[in-house]
């Protein structure tokens, strides 16, 4: 178990393509972070270079306190799973599992002891003669996990390590991986682009676009509280309505009113005029999850200029609840996720009541800052 | 799920059986005819154009190869040449190939352009040099100068390159994590998994040094560093031909070959392959 500490990590190819910049990110003993984003935005570039598959341009990594820029992989005392599981094609399980011990000179009696261990834990003893075809993906994926665990690493790192298994076993694999965690309580970085995965596996998340990081906190934190419009874009499925709209003073009232030109004008909380006032006048961007809203009135500003009335285009039942794909009278698109009732009218005008205290206020663009994120 | 149906061939199964056998047939007659020759005494040769069998059954002809010349020192010096040229061959292509496709070095994909440049010059513009800068190493007329320029080729290179770049990096990086040096990684995970393109390269290499004629020709004057094909030569002399001893010898000369192809055929064929259906 070890701290890991990227200082001002940079990462250019060729000299002016750069994949990662100013990467700065402190991450405690046993703690799980996962960089989470988009493809190309430089998570798995960063991982590897954790790793010492890729040299780092700028900047400096330090496991265990120890700066290992210019350490071999091997000596990082570090572990990997890949998204192809990397497993050799040529060998048993069992020798899969034990290559690295193999190569540091493990005694023999040390190396099946360590082995079967692991493969008890991943339930992998009944297959430790077969070769990597003979497994199925899942079973595949639970050896390249044996061979991480084998090693007693320092930190573990996971390329996107259940991208290739399907929805359910992806499911259950990542409820397994959670638990091996907490047993073993190895620092361990994950980077995968599924932000379910990133929710629930993540003591942290980072959240990274265009090689930069946009957020670092708890999933929670980060589902509440988004940074940007990126962030908030990016975490939540269905994911957050954004609405285009002004900020102006109530006519004839005390407080802010936001503004999007095709119906009635929200009220904003009163708490928030002292984040809002500088923005007044200007073009922002509302966003609020597809749960804020409700048919019925919510919130603790219920009534109070809250509702929002949308016409229902299509309704996807989810069991307990409904998602009701909207749009404003100019057409601005808005989901809304609903308590279900059977006859939920479609193509007709309905008034949805938004909870003011989950409502988030952005700069236009699509990195613009939650202006009212304190 | 349903198979996916093949596609009705336009010729009917009997046509395409029927134009096989008349292929295969054209194949296996040379043969038969050199069976029969080889059993016939010399004078019987002109007969059997026209009826077709030897009229006196001559087996004595085998025997009589070995007696006329040194045949089974050739027989050697074939299989002690093309065994360690192609024994060379597999370990020098397939180091330059793990160079060329799994180590990252400036200028690598460039030098590989060059290396494989060499293949577009004909062998025998080559050769002239080749003898010429054999002879300057004191090469001339013995084993090593039969072996060594023969060690080193860009064919088998490029061939297990190409092998070696569908095996995927990250088996590299993970037995780079796992522990392993270069050395460790080319012997123990990307030389496992090359193991049809070794054996490909393999029975070209053999085939190719084993039927060699021009370069043992030039490059050897003692009787007994000769190998086979210059060693059949002996019975086309200036006082006659000697067609059945000929042919005995040579379908002598032909059943390694043949017994090599037959055990490992199904890699010849992935070999001709590789490349063809990548990804």
């Amino acid at each position: 178990m070890s701290t890991l500490t990227l200082t001002n990590v940079k990462k250019t190819y060729d000299g002016n393509i750069t994949a990662v910049h100013d990467f700065s990110l402190s991450i405690h003993d046993g703690e799980f972070v996962v960089f989470v984003g988009p493809s190309g935005c430089g998570k798995s570039t960063t991982l590897r270079m954790i790793a010492g598959l890729e040299e780092i341009t700028a900047g400096s990594i330090e496991i265990g306190g120890r700066r290992v820029n210019d350490v071999h992989p091997k000596d990082r005392d570090i572990a990997m799973v890949f998204q192809n599981y990397a497993l050799y094609p040529h060998m048993s399980v069992y020798k899969n599992m034990a290559f690295g011990l193999m190569l540091r000179k493990m005694p023999r009696a040390d190396i099946r002891k360590r082995v079967e261990a692991a493969a008890h834990t991943l339930g992998l003893h009944e297959l430790l003669e077969r070769k990597p075809k003979a497994l199925s993906g899942g079973q595949r994926q639970r050896v390249a996990l044996g061979r991480a665990i084998v090693r007693e690493p320092k930190v573990f790192l996971f390329d996107e390590p259940l991208s290739n298994l399907d929805a359910k076993l992806r499911v259950t694999t990542r409820t397994e991986l959670k638990n091996l965690h907490q047993r073993l309580k190895t620092t361990t970085v994950y980077v995968t682009h599924d932000q379910e995965e990133a929710m629930t596996l993540g003591d942290r998340i980072v959240v990274m676009s265009a090689g930069h990081i946009q957020q670092v906190d708890t999933p929670l934190n980060i589902y509440r509280k988004p940074i940007n419009r990126f962030v908030a874009a990016f975490l939540g499925s269905p994911p957050m309505n954004f609405l285009n709209g002004t900020l102006h003073e109530e006519t004839g009232g005390t407080g802010l009113v936001f503004d999007f030109a095709d119906a009635p004008p929200l009220r904003m909380r009163d708490e928030d005029r002292v984040h809002l006032q500088p923005h007044v006048g200007r073009a922002m961007v509302m966003g609020f999850r597809p749960s804020a809203m409700s048919e019925t009135p919510v919130g603790r500003y219920a009534g109070r200029g809250n509702a929002l009335r949308l016409r229902t285009e299509v309704v996807e039942p989810l069991g307990d609840l409904i998602d009701v794909s909207c749009t404003t009278p100019k057409g601005q698109h808005v989901i809304a996720r609903v308590t279900a009732r059977p006859d939920f009218p479609v193509a007709r005008d309905i008034e949805f009541h938004l909870d003011m205290d989950h409502v988030h206020i952005f700069e236009p663009g699509e990195f613009g800052r939650n202006v009212l994120r304190a | 799920m349903t198979e996916p149906r093949s596609k009705p061939s336009p010729l009917p199964k009997a046509a395409i059986f029927v134009g096989l056998v008349l292929l295969g047939f054209t194949f296996v007659v040379p043969f038969l005819w050199q069976i029969l020759i080889s059993l016939s005494s010399l004078t019987d040769v002109d007969l059997l154009t026209q009826t077709g069998y030897p009229p006196v059954v001559k087996p004595e002809n085998y025997p009589q190869v070995f007696e006329k010349v040194d045949f089974a020192r050739y027989f050697f010096n074939s299989f002690f040449v093309a065994g360690w040229v192609t024994l060379l061959q597999v370990i020098t292509s397939s180091m330059a190939a793990y160079a060329f496709s799994r180590v990252r070095w400036p200028g690598r994909d460039r030098v590989f352009l060059l290396y494989l440049a060499t293949l577009m010059i004909p062998g025998v513009v080559l050769m002239v040099p080749n003898f010429a800068v054999t002879l300057a190493l004191g090469l001339f007329n013995n084993y090593w100068g039969l072996i060594i320029p023969g060690a080193f080729t860009a064919y088998g290179t490029f061939l297990l390159r190409q092998f070696m770049l569908t095996i995927p990096t990250s088996l590299d990086e993970a037995a780079s994590i796992d522990g392993a040096g270069h050395w460790r990684i080319f012997t123990q995970v990307v030389l496992p998994l090359t193991r049809p393109g070794l054996i490909v390269l393999a029975i070209f290499s053999f085939l190719g040094n084993y039927n060699s004629f021009f370069w043992p020709l030039i490059l050897t004057k003692d009787d007994n560093l000769r190998t086979l094909p210059i060693g059949l030569l002996a019975f086309d002399s200036t006082y006659g031909r000697e067609t059945p001893l000929i042919m005995a010898a040579s379908l002598m000369a032909m059943i390694p070959p043949v017994i090599l192809f037959l055990c490992l055929q199904k890699y010849l064929v992935k070999g001709i392959q590789i490349g063809a259906v990548k990804g």
